[in-house]
């Protein structure tokens, strides 16, 4: 993808996220995700069943990539079981660090696989990342 | 004016960000350099020469201080900043002061470090800490404070000048009215103190901190000034090695006097010295000279802001070098990173005033802060940067 492409999803999931609410869902596990250094501050609800991920929803304040990230991720993990979800998230992950990882079908999360030349910028990627895995884990106790 | 004077400063770094730290010019790097080359030993310990001297230079430090402020030399207290000073002046002073129910006025307006004290403080004493309200133009009035105060109210404590809004409180006549009712008035002098003129006998104030690191002075070293009648009530925060007389038990620990049994262990010494020379060095330019120049950038700034639809300053009318904007539809912290790119360094967030969301509406904005060394073409640049809300947008990722 070129990069005026790229920034076209970005700026399209930035203004139109997916799943954004703006108050909390019932029945969903809800998980905050900040990050230390800036003030980016979502939240987000997660509703599996039986070891899947059905829905994933969010709220908050967040700058361009870590809303467009967050709008692309419950894109991508909606429908997920959650093994296959920490799969994707971990392959991911590396390529956000430029690290070996295997290709999988990102869909619109490749637009981030130049981010790791922007360090400053992939703490915005990998924000809603930080939440959904600890619901997973928590979920799997 | 006086760019020459910071190796860091060229045309391509734009550095607005000067409420958060001020760079620092070659004066105070060569000072602490001199001290870390040429005398790097511990004070108290005039047996050598090299030792004679690092003392002289940090007692010469606060001599410095002193005269800066208009103080004497036992009310300077070298701490590690602003954060650490107002700690200190809770846990050394109104920890034993204050009882259940007493209370403590601030604002909304005050950075964390002049809130969270207090708050600690009133879960472990049960005192009380209530806002002053403030103006519809976040400032704070004289009339506001009177109406304020209650008979339980023991202590008022204040910014200087604002983190965000920028507004310079009257110290001086909030001293006069507090102390006729027998409050006691803190000054958190993080803003105030590198930009105007402090006096601490003319504004009688009661206790006063400040940061090295906002005046062109290192980081690690900043001041509590304690009145001269206070200190006697003031109690050490921290023991250890240099500011004891003798001890041979627990019953017998006999203390330096004031300043240095405020002082435990080895002091930040190269810091102490950094900042008196970041001291005489402002001194050099004038604290008046500056605050008239940070006004007249900050009026330009405004005025040409003013012309620009989808930005709004939420200050634009207060005396110092602070403005906080707000740009339509966009993150704050996006525009940071668009800016960024121009090498143009803003702070976005909260800047840890984290009640004054309620007050503004908004939770984030954008802060340009000013010092000296800013100019009206740097301003130009910023301005033509933001006039462009398409490219912005554009290149915000
Ligand atoms: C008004 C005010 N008070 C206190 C502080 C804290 O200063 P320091 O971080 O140097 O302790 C700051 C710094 O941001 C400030 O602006």
């Amino acid at each position: 993808m070129d990069s005026s492409t790229k920034r076209e999803v970005i700026l399209e999931h930035y203004q139109n996220p997916v799943n954004r609410v703006t108050d909390d869902v019932e029945g969903y596990v809800k998980v905050n995700s900040n990050n230390e250094s800036c003030i980016d501050n979502i939240n987000l609800f997660i509703k599996f069943n039986d070891n899947k991920i059905e829905d994933i929803k969010f709220s908050g304040e967040a700058c361009a990539i870590s809303t467009a990230s967050t709008s692309i991720m419950i894109q991508n993990l909606i429908g997920m079981d959650i093994d296959e979800a920490l799969d994707y998230i971990n392959n991911f992950t590396k390529m956000l660090n430029d690290e070996e990882y295997e290709a999988k079908d990102f869909k619109d999360a490749v637009v981030f696989d130049e981010t790791y030349k922007q360090a400053n910028r992939r703490t915005c990627v990998t924000l809603p990342y930080k939440g959904i895995i600890k619901a997973i884990e928590d979920y799997k106790k | 004016m006086n760019r020459e004077d910071f190796p860091i400063i060229n045309d391509n770094l734009i550095y607005f960000d000067n409420a958060a730290t001020t760079l620092k010019p070659n004066v105070v790097i060569d000072a602490i350099d001199d001290y870390y080359k040429n005398y790097s030993v511990n004070i108290h310990r005039g047996e050598y020469d090299l030792s004679f001297k690092a003392d002289q230079a940090y007692a010469n430090a606060r001599l410095t201080v002193a005269k800066f402020i208009n103080a004497d030399e036992k009310s300077i207290v070298f701490t590690k900043g602003t954060t650490d000073s107002l700690n200190m002046i809770v846990d050394g002073y109104f920890k034993d002061h204050l009882n259940k129910d007493d209370e403590v006025l601030i604002t909304k307006s005050e950075h964390a470090s002049n809130v969270l004290p207090w708050f600690n403080l009133a879960k472990t004493n049960g005192i009380k800490v209530s806002f002053i309200e403030l103006n519809d133009d976040l400032t704070l009035s004289l009339d506001n404070i009177k109406n304020s105060i209650t008979d339980n109210t023991k202590v008022i404590s204040l910014a200087g000048i604002t983190n965000v809004i920028g507004d310079i409180r009257p110290i001086k006549e909030i001293c006069e009215l507090a102390h006729s009712k027998g409050i006691l008035v803190v000054e958190d002098g993080a803003q105030s103190v590198p930009h105007i003129k402090t006096d601490v006998k003319e504004s009688n104030i009661d206790f006063l901190a400040f940061s090295g690191h906002k005046l062109c002075g290192p980081t690690g070293i900043g001041v509590l000034y304690i009145k001269p009648s206070l200190i006697d009530e003031f109690k050490s925060v921290e023991f250890g090695g240099g500011m004891n007389e003798s001890f041979d038990s627990v019953d017998e620990v006999y203390l330096k006097e004031a300043p240095t049994r405020f002082e435990a262990g080895t002091p930040n010494i190269a810091g102490a010295i950094g900042l008196a020379s970041a001291i005489k060095y402002i001194e050099s330019i004038g604290l008046d000279k500056i605050h008239e120049y940070e006004c007249e950038l900050k009026e330009y700034l405004v005025s040409k802001l003013s012309n620009i639809e989808h930005i709004k300053v939420i200050n634009p009318n207060t005396k110092s070098g602070i403005i906080a904007v707000t740009i339509d539809d966009i993150f704050p912290q996006d525009v940071g990173y668009y800016l960024n790119k121009y090498n143009i360094c803003v702070r976005t967030g909260n800047h840890c005033d984290k009640l004054l969301k309620d007050l503004i509406g908004v939770r984030n904005t954008l802060r340009i802060s000013l010092y000296f060394y800013n100019t009206k073409e740097e301003i130009d640049k910023l301005v033509e940067l933001l006039s462009d809300k398409n490219k912005i947008i554009s290149e915000m990722i």
